[in-house]
């Protein structure tokens, strides 16, 4: 074994994989992952935990793998996070604990996201449960939306003996986790369903369809409905256009709704009643994880496959490991290429975009080089759906009907990072609808911290 | 889950049920609709809430058979659930959050196409437990296709019923009803509110257009979430772009595009499986008026 390199991860053949939905990266089995973790020096200072937004004592975890105690490695990861077998899948750990991880200053990384996984599957196979707390506290909390953010700021307050309810619009629970990542990256059944279940052993309620700001606002669950508290995870789910010519014709979708189509609604499977398109030349404009994801569930529902994006390869800001497996699957990358406008036929319909070759040029606020247009390189491509994933912002809907909560320009509400704070006494907020679109642990993180927020503000009060 | 305590069918292809739905009775106005999804495998349908109650926590709600979801939905009776019911959205008509006294002082014409008068309904209705009487024009391709007419007479002004064929009390479109009132009668109207089939409601703006009347139409777009997360129900007002399902799905009916709101309402029309029916005029309110031909 070469200690520099990773323990390699068993994935299901690229070509078998372009045609189904079932799970890319098969994990680690046991010998496997106590070899993986052999290669973990345990350090003292250990810079892996620096770079986890939920700190979890990642040596202390891998220790107990390489010694084959795999329940109590669950228990190690289980203080610092509730849904470790969602992070070791969808992770960024490139850049954050694997990105610091002693190791890879010679050779590669620890393996850490796999081995979470690992250890989380292991527990969930092994039926290992959460204990709900001996004692409760006799205070309500209400938690608006069930994404990452929701569901760990609730699970934490549940284990600190808070009577929880999670109130979400939709008409399953788990926010971005359900609705957008796609099943071959995340099964829903056997590890979402788990991990949402898992937070209800804790004894938190979750009360699906409920949209606040409608069905019931924020003020009247504070003074009607009895919550000494709530806290506001709900996202950032409002999708962006480009707002050229031709965005409105029949077979323009944005990104979230043809995934929410195929994964929330199921309409990959033919026994469900939802339909989607059925498409045999996709553009898929954007390059974050949500294109990478909109491309690859087309690519699987049987069409041709391009990535349209304004810069070059090294901008994308998917992840590495999304963008390897997309192209192993035959996505084409059109890099350096802008829509101009989507060419419509007589009766509505997308027959094609029209799009404009770029070149980087000086670096712009993001410090990224800023694309610009090559004049007179306009070309069309011939197209029957074109995807939109150009970003999204947090919905208006719940700072809209609730006085007293501010929100900043691009509609984030405002919450202090270290408790989630926001302007409106005994409201607390994190995740998407405070940062914007970012990461499940970055939204778990936040959970957190509002958790605390909340505890602090009770315990006070 | 949300138990139906009444079902019933109105028509060949409209049904109506009762739903306990408490979240939403509380606190649901005109204009707003629900999201129903019928089991584990069905669709997310937008429907209308053509009533409510807040002490019992039913709502009403109104639903014409146009493909395989709404065909199956209609089987259910009395003592079946709806997995999930998810409401109210959208946003109430606009004369409910004006104050009282100003919409004492407007003159109102409600145009309700097949299944339009049970969107309708609930608007007339909140105006006459307020005093103030509205004129209704309900309109069907024939006598079988009027809904709610003896609702309606309840809580309406005055009641004008017209069919296509001429089988039931007038032989004309709704927008001869309009003219006649306008041109003929010497009516006056602040306001018209038209509810119908796609193709109904752009008539019905074209002519209130040339008699000036203010006209709010109610949209009812391909959702999918109904919470502004998909885009799915995106129309062009105004020429610029808006959500139905947080924007709506009453909008300003002479700003309407109602070209691409009807090429998008065609979009799985065309695809496998989906053109069982005509999805044409969606899942709720529409069909029956005789403009279109959605209920043969
Ligand atoms: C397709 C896709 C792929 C992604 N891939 C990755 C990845 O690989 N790795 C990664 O780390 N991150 C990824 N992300 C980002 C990540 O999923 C999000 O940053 C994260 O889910 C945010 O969590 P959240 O709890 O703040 O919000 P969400 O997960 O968005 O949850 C918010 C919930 O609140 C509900 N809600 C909204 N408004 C209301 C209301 N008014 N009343 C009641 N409920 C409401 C919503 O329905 C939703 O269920 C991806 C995102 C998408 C869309
Ligand atoms: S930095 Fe790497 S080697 Fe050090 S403890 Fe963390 S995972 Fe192990
Ligand atoms: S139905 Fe999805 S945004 Fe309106």
């Amino acid at each position: 074994m070469d200690v520099l390199k990773k323990v390699p991860v068993r994935e299901q053949d690229a070509k078998v994989r372009a045609t189904n939905f079932d799970e890319v990266c098969l994990g680690y089995n046991e010998e496997e992952a106590v070899e993986e973790a052999g290669r973990c020096i345990n350090c003292k200072n250990a810079r892996c935990i620096q770079g986890c937004p939920v700190a979890i004592n990642i040596p202390g975890f891998i220790e107990k793998v390489k010694n084959g105690q795999f329940e109590e490695a669950s228990k190690v990861i289980g203080q610092s996070s509730a849904l470790p077998a969602v992070c070791g899948r969808v992770c960024p750990q490139e850049s954050q604990c694997e990105g610091k991880c002693i190791r890879g200053i010679k050779g590669e990384p620890i393996s850490i996201g796999k081995l979470e996984r690992f250890v989380a599957d292991w527990a969930r196979e092994h039926d290992i449960k959460p204990e709900p707390p001996k004692e409760k506290n006799g205070k309500k909390v209400a938690i608006i939306g069930s994404g990452p953010a929701g569901l760990t700021c609730a699970g934490d307050l549940a284990k600190m003996g808070y009577d929880v309810t999670i109130f979400e619009a939709l008409h399953k629970a788990g926010g971005v986790l359900v609705y957008g990542i796609p099943e071959f990256r995340l099964p829903k059944q056997g590890v979402v369903q788990p991990e949402i279940e898992n937070v209800k052993a804790l004894g938190v309620k979750i009360e699906t369809n409920v949209v606040v700001g409608r069905s019931v606002t924020i003020d009247e669950l504070l003074h009607e409905e009895g919550f000494d508290a709530v806290f506001i995870g709900s996202g950032a789910g409002l999708p962006k256009f480009m707002g050229i010519p031709g965005e409105n014709a029949n077979g323009v979708f944005s990104a979230n709704e043809y995934l929410t189509r195929s994964n929330l609604m199921k309409a990959f499977d033919d026994n469900y009643d939802t339909p989607i398109a059925v498409s045999k030349k996709v553009a898929v404009v954007g390059g974050g994880n949500v294109a990478m994801d909109a491309a690859r569930t087309a690519l699987r529902l049987g069409a041709e496959v391009h990535i349209v994006y304004r810069r070059s390869e090294e901008e994308l800001p998917a992840r590495v490991e999304e963008v390897h497996h997309a192209k192993e699957e035959g996505i084409i990358f059109d890099l350096l290429t802008n829509p101009k406008e989507i060419l419509v036929d007589e009766n509505g319909w997308v027959k094609g975009m029209t799009c404009v070759r770029m070149e980087l040029g000086e670096p712009d606020a993001s410090g990224r080089r800023r694309p610009v247009e090559i004049p007179g390189s306009e070309f069309d491509l011939e197209l029957d759906t074109v995807i939109m994933s150009l970003g999204t912002s947090p919905n208006p809907l719940i700072s809209s009907t609730t006085e007293g909560l501010e929100t900043n320009k691009w509609h984030c509400i405002v919450a202090d990072e270290e408790k989630g704070q926001t302007t409106k006494e005994g409201v607390y907020a994190g995740g998407d609808a405070v940062t914007g679109a970012a990461t499940v642990i970055l939204a778990m993180g936040a959970g957190k911290a509002g958790a605390k927020g909340i505890h602090e503000y009770l315990s006070n009060r | 889950m949300y138990q139906i305590t009444r079902a019933e069918r109105l028509t060949d292809q409209i049904y109506l049920f009762d739903v306990v739905a408490k979240r939403v009775a509380s606190s649901c106005l005109p204009g707003q609709f629900v999201i129903v999804k019928m089991d584990e495998v069905g669709e997310r349908i937008p429907l209308t809430i053509c009533d409510y109650n807040r002490e019992t926590g039913e709502i009403t709600i109104v639903l014409q058979t146009v493909g395989a979801s709404t065909m199956k939905m209609a089987r259910l009776q009395v003592g079946d659930s709806f997995m999930d019911v998810t409401g109210p959205l959208g946003m109430p008509s606009e004369f409910t959050q004006m104050p009282l006294e100003e919409v004492r002082q407007k003159k109102f014409l409600f145009v309700a196409g097949g299944v339009g008068s049970a969107p309708v309904y609930p608007q007339v209705k909140w105006l006459h437990e307020k005093g103030i009487d509205a004129d209704v024009i309900i309109g069907a391709r024939n006598k079988d296709l009027i809904i709610l007419e003896e609702e309606m007479e309840k809580v309406a002004g005055n009641l004008y019923v017209t069919t296509d064929d001429g089988s039931y009390v007038r032989k004309g479109l709704v927008t001869d009803v309009v003219k006649d009132l306008v041109e003929n009668q010497g009516k006056h109207y602040d306001i018209c509110v038209a509810i119908g089939p796609m193709i109904m409601m752009k008539f019905v703006t074209l002519l209130t257009k040339e008699l000036n009347i203010p006209t709010i139409v109610s949209l009812n777009p391909i959702m999918v979430d109904g919470t502004g997360m998909c885009g799915a129900c995106r129309v062009t007002v105004g020429g610029q772009v808006k959500f139905a399902c947080v924007d709506g799905p009453e909008f300003d009916g002479h700003q309407v595009n109602f070209e691409e709101a009807m090429k998008r309402q065609q979009m799985y029309k065309t695809y496998e499986g989906r053109a069982i029916l005509k999805l044409q005029e969606g899942d709720t309110h529409h069909g029956g008026c005789g403009y279109c031909g959605g209920d043969k």
